[in-house]
């Protein structure tokens, strides 16, 4: 039986290794901030290529395909829903086989008013498990997957113990480049990250919960995002924000918080027709209005979110403060309600809080 | 007034010592033996829990494949990507070492990566092709192979990263899928994704708490047993201390004491005594557990391979439950003693004489109980089955047969009285008659000593002849071997061919016959088969039936668990059945096995090869250099038979080590108890003796009539043990046996055993009645004198 001891004993280190990435971006990104140790690092003025560049980019350490999704029920109650699958590389490169050192993970969540479901997977590139095609779009952990002939259609599904969906995707307007035309600036000394989204999808399907299913229609924003070097050494958390305003129009922000107690903030602004306007650090602010006690940490659920050039200045509020990703990496993500100059709905993202 | 009774009271302690010491020593023994056995089996029971909660086999389901030992990686692909959470494990032997190859991404665990500080080794490190070894099990390893050592892993395991592990054993599949333990909400049906593979629950595969549970009941029962016996210590103590206090009793009663604070104040000093007593019992028994743990220890490794550790805890389940028991038992020995001084006249006789009289009813009572309790053992016989029925049948056995113990011996003195001849020689029955209520419970106790002394003897010696006989028959190869892959294995059974006699290739696949995991076994019908097997039963043309594929053995284990018997058909893989030709004894193995010929296993395992031969030759030293010269085989891959039996006896010794240091721990404490009981009656029996003396018996005479008692008694005694006895051994290997591991054991009987064991009570009697005798021809007789002075 002690030889199992040490199953698990080895499994720790190896799982504290490779976890090393993401555990480093979710909770402050120290150590790993400058050193590239052989990956590529995004360069400004990018050329994307589609759709291979929706497929993984191995020589990159890290990279993810993050869907979220604002939804109503047939009696009007709002639930969100988060598929999130995370590439963290050990070397940049594939290999095939157990060798492979890439390794996925994923995280998905459904947040209702009053309950937040949330689970994880691990894998292991290379045996067939898990990975992501470009042309026909197949990104899949397990038995979850999202992937469709293209881009704009897709289905979607993913479960857990206790509650599962399958949904189809539509987007209905074109992808949308963050920072300088996809190259997104992430501290002042300059790391940066490759980011796109297509925020336009409508999303419709079905949510498995213990009280029964569930027919849901709504919204669905999806990133994409790919980097080497993600963050400053100096920076210890963010707050991402993905607002949809009911006239059409789209916003996303956020703020990397400093070790000094100052933000780097960067901030999309989306029109209806998907014309984007980039602003750089200064000009989003978000401010926390009240802190909620989610397990023992006092995390901030509501927020006031302004971007004076495009007269934006609202109240975001979790529709459940309880929307606690209690997974290897514990963070915060849940839908939110916009009010003040604009109304309508999104989702925050934040993660740093001890 | 209450501090002058409980003076009083106290004071018959000081005045008696001895009896102090009785009661005390009594129930330390009782309680130390109980709470010893408690100590082992929680320490037992914590190794188990400790293995489970880490990524035990019994702690997960398993899927297998049905038949053959691989499972296709596309298999694993195709559950996974159905919604079935497995992780990956691959096993082969690396040189002399257990590879084991395991995913940690998907291995289940309690991983706690939020112990983001213990950063050590990437992983990376653990896909260069290195294994994790201890440094013990490093020199097992092929020259070259890297590898990093850890000092927790077990000997003989090297660990590796599951792709190290295929390229390492050169194989691309998987041994076994571990099934985590949440599942997600929606998943596809195994059949429908794996129609090849089986669940094997985690209750199946190895529970290691469940193999070993009667092996502990064993031992609790042993405990309870050696428990009963200090009990029938504390009743007797604590009834001799009441006999001598009843004339202070009606003396404090006479000046006015309330009866209820003279209750009190007995069940408070009494329970006081008791838990003094069990403090130490706990201690002593703390004692004896750290003395037989390293033993019990290696008994469970060699039969079952779990791993108990060495070191013993002082846990709260079993020195409490030591201390509840004795307060409990004295409680229950103290209330009838307490209800008697309740309901006692004031001025009741204080004779020793009416207590025979009295106890004459209570004798025809006693007989009433013991008589219902032999027949409901009996009853039980036919028709209760069970493992807890095994013990309750042996408890009314016990129970019945320590009871009805003072009535046989009345009889049997009463009939001695009559044949008597000569006054000294009536006196002598008559006296002896007379002292057997204060005797009886120490004759109950040396009673179930001797029997269980007896019928573990014969269980022991039945097994061990059996077993030996066992090995032989299973291990006639002289020379075992060892390969590591298909290559060398069929050259090196090419080799032996031409150089040996015969060559037995072990052929071993996993199956299931009705629900029941069993394996399948391939041979090579020949002269060793045929000449050392020996069947509990078997059609005729056992072995030409089997060579023609027109017949297959079973194991005992297999054909009770399953109901099947020769002559019925046993079913194989792919849906095939071969009528059972032969049912084989099997002991020290829980699994079931199905032996056909080598041409039908291959059908249901194509693929495999042989890594394991027995070779019969009749020079396993020129043999085994040849191997090594012209193969260059490795001496750790040839076991010599010698080895592998004399490794098997001593399993099987140690197994029993514990039980005889229990066994001999019993009758010590009835020794004990026979010492004490002795010692007391002869306070109380000064005025009897006094007239015998008076009348011209020396007091040398009366002592040696004495020891001349106590080895009739003890002969009496060991006379009805043995009957009691080899029931007891009869259901320990018939029935106890059969529900506790699927065996029934041959019954031999061991009359030389037994006389010895006669000698050894009717000695233990004798030291136990040598100082009250040796103390009665001291007696000054002055003492003797004054029996005749205070006229009571």
């Amino acid at each position: 039986m002690s030889d199992n001891m040490n199953v698990i004993l080895t499994m720790k280190l190896l799982l504290c290794a490779l976890l090393l990435p993401f555990a480093a971006m979710a909770q402050g990104f120290a150590g790993l901030g400058t050193g590239a140790d052989g990956f590529a690092v995004p360069e400004p003025d990018p050329t994307f290529a589609f759709p291979a560049d929706h497929g993984p980019h191995p020589e990159y350490r890290i990279e993810w395909w993050y869907l979220t999704a604002n939804l109503t029920g047939p009696d009007g109650t709002p639930y969100g829903l988060q598929w999130t699958l995370f590439r963290s590389a050990l070397e940049p490169k594939e290999d095939a086989g157990w060798k492979s050192p890439q390794i996925w993970f994923a995280h998905a969540a459904v947040t209702t008013p009053s309950k937040h479901f949330a689970t994880e997977r691990f894998a292991r590139g290379g045996v067939g498990i898990a990975g992501v095609q470009a042309a026909p779009f197949r990104a899949w952990i397990d038995e979850w997957a999202l992937e469709g002939p293209d881009f704009d259609t897709l289905t979607m599904r993913a479960g857990g113990p206790d509650f599962a969906y399958d949904m189809t995707l539509d987007a209905q307007g074109p992808l949308v480049f963050h920072g300088a035309d996809g190259f997104s600036v992430k501290s002042e000394s300059g790391q940066a990250s490759y980011y796109y989204s297509q925020p336009f999808y409508d999303i419709q399907g079905t949510l498995k919960l213990p009280e029964g299913d569930i027919p849901v229609t709504g919204t669905a924003w999806l990133d994409r995002e790919w980097s080497s070097q993600p963050l400053a050494d100096n920076q210890s958390g963010w707050d991402w924000f993905s607002l949809s305003f009911d006239d059409g129009a789209k916003m996303m922000g956020f703020q990397l918080r400093q070790t000094d107690g100052s933000d780097y903030t960067s901030s999309t602004w989306i029109a209806p027709n998907g014309t984007t306007t980039s602003f750089g650090d200064g000009a989003f602010a978000a401010e926390p209005l009240k802190t909620a006690s989610v397990q023992g940490r006092d995390i901030p659920t509501s927020w006031q979110v302004t971007l004076p050039q495009k007269d934006v200045d609202v109240t975001v509020r979790a529709l459940n403060d309880d929307s606690w990703m209690g997974l290897s990496i514990p963070y915060w993500e849940g839908p939110v309600t916009v009010t003040g100059s604009h109304s309508g709905t999104g989702y925050l993202e934040m993660t740093g809080y001890q | 007034m209450i501090r002058v009774c409980a003076g009083a009271l106290l004071s018959h302690w000081r005045r008696n010592p001895l009896q102090l010491f009785t009661f005390l020593g009594g129930l330390a023994l009782a309680t130390a033996l109980w709470a010893g056995v408690q100590a082992i089996n929680a320490e037992a029971r914590a190794s188990y829990e400790a293995a489970a909660s880490t990524l035990g086999e019994g702690r997960f389901d398993q899927l297998v494949p049905k038949t053959g030992n691989s499972i296709s990686q596309d298999t694993f692909v195709a559950l996974r990507r159905s919604g079935w959470l497995v992780s990956p494990v691959i096993e082969g032997r690396l040189g002399d070492a257990r590879l084991v190859g395991i995913d940690p991404l998907s291995a289940p665990g309690d991983i706690a990566p939020r112990q983001m500080s213990d950063l050590a080794q990437p992983l990376t490190a653990a896909q260069a092709a290195s294994v994790f070894v201890s440094a013990e099990t490093a020199p097992l390893l092929p020259e070259g192979t890297a590898f990093v050592v850890d000092a927790d892993i077990a000997p003989g395991v090297a660990l590796a990263d599951i792709g190290v592990a295929q390229d390492l054993l050169g194989r691309d599949d998987l041994s076994r899928l571990v099934v985590l333990p949440r599942q997600p909400l929606v998943q596809a049906v195994l059949v429908d994704v794996a129609p090849d593979l089986r669940m094997q629950d985690s209750q199946q595969s190895s529970n290691v708490a469940q193999l070993t549970d009667s092996f502990h009941l064993n031992l609790t029962a042993f405990g309870l047993l050696s428990f009963a016996v200090g009990l029938f210590i504390v009743h007797s103590t604590i009834g001799l201390a009441f006999e001598q206090r009843r004339g202070m009793i009606r003396t404090l009663r006479s000046l006015g004491v309330p009866l209820r604070i003279l209750v009190t104040l007995i069940a408070i000093e009494m329970m006081t005594l008791a838990l003094l007593a069990a403090g130490i019992g706990v201690l002593l028994g703390y004692m004896i557990a750290a003395l037989l743990l390293p033993d019990v220890a290696a008994t469970l490794r060699g039969l079952y391979g779990a791993q108990i550790t060495g070191a013993l805890q002082f846990r709260t389940e079993w020195w409490l439950s030591g201390l509840i028991i004795a307060m409990v038992g004295t409680a229950v020995a103290l209330s009838g003693r307490l209800w008697q001084i309740a309901n006692m006249p004031l001025l009741a006789s204080v004779r020793p004489r009416a207590w025979v009289l009295a106890s004459g009813a209570q004798q025809r009572v006693q007989a009433a109980l013991a008589l219902a309790l032999l027949v409901i053992a009996g009853i039980m016989v036919v028709v209760a089955s069970g493992l807890v029925a095994g013990f309750v049948m042996l408890g009314c056995l016990l129970m019945g047969a320590a009871l009805l113990l003072p009535v046989l011996v009345g009889v049997v003195l009463r009939i001695a009285g009559r044949f008597a001849k000569g006054p000294v020689s009536q006196w002598f029955w008559a006296d002896t008659t007379q002292q057997l209520p204060g005797l009886s419970l120490a004759l109950m106790s040396l009673l179930l000593a001797i029997s269980a002394n007896i019928g573990v003897a014969t269980m022991v010696s039945s097994f061990r002849l059996t077993f030996e006989a066992f090995l032989d028959q299973r291990l006639a190869p002289e020379l075992f071997i060892q390969v590591d892959d298909a290559q060398s294995a069929r050259q090196i059974e090419q080799y032996l061919l031409k150089k040996t006699d015969e060559v037995l290739p072990l052929l071993e696949g996993q199956t299931e016959v009705l629900g029941l995991p069993s394996q399948l076994f391939g041979i090579r019908v020949g002269a060793t088969y045929r000449q050392n097997w020996v069947f509990l039963e078997s059609a005729p043309g056992t072995w030409d039936l089997v060579a023609d594929a027109q017949g297959a053995i079973v194991n005992e284990q297999l054909a009770r668990k399953v109901g099947l018997w020769v002559g019925d058909d046993v079913p194989l893989p792919l849906g095939e059945s071969l009528p059972i030709v032969g049912v084989v004894g099997d002991y020290g193995n829980p699994l079931g096995q199905v032996y056909v010929t080598e041409t039908v296993f291959a059908r249901y395992f194509p693929d495999f090869v042989p890594d394991r031969f027995g070779v019969r030759t009749s020079d396993v030293a020129s043999l085994r250099a040849d191997l090594s010269r012209d193969l260059g085989l490795s001496d750790s891959a040839m076991i010599n038979q010698e080895e592998i039996k004399a490794f098997s006896i001593q399993v099987f010794e140690r197994t029993f080590s514990v039980t005889a240091a229990l066994n001999v721990l019993t009758l010590a404490v009835a020794s004990f108890a026979m010492l004490m009981s002795l010692l007391t009656l002869a306070d109380l029996r000064v005025p009897q003796l006094a007239p015998v003396w008076a009348l011209g018996l020396t007091r040398r005479d009366l002592g040696r009539l004495e020891l001349i008692r106590a080895c009739a008694l003890a002969g009496l005694v060991f006379v009805c043990a043995i009957p009691l006895g080899l029931a007891l051994a009869w259901i320990l290997l018939a029935i106890v046996n059969v529900e506790a591991f699927g065996w029934k054991l041959p019954m031999h009987l061991f009359p030389g055993d037994y006389a010895r064991l006669g000698v050894y009570a009717i000695i233990a009697a004798t030291l136990a009645a040598a100082w009250p005798a040796w103390r009665l021809m001291r007696t000054p007789p002055s003492a003797l004198l004054k029996v005749f002075a205070h006229e009571r």
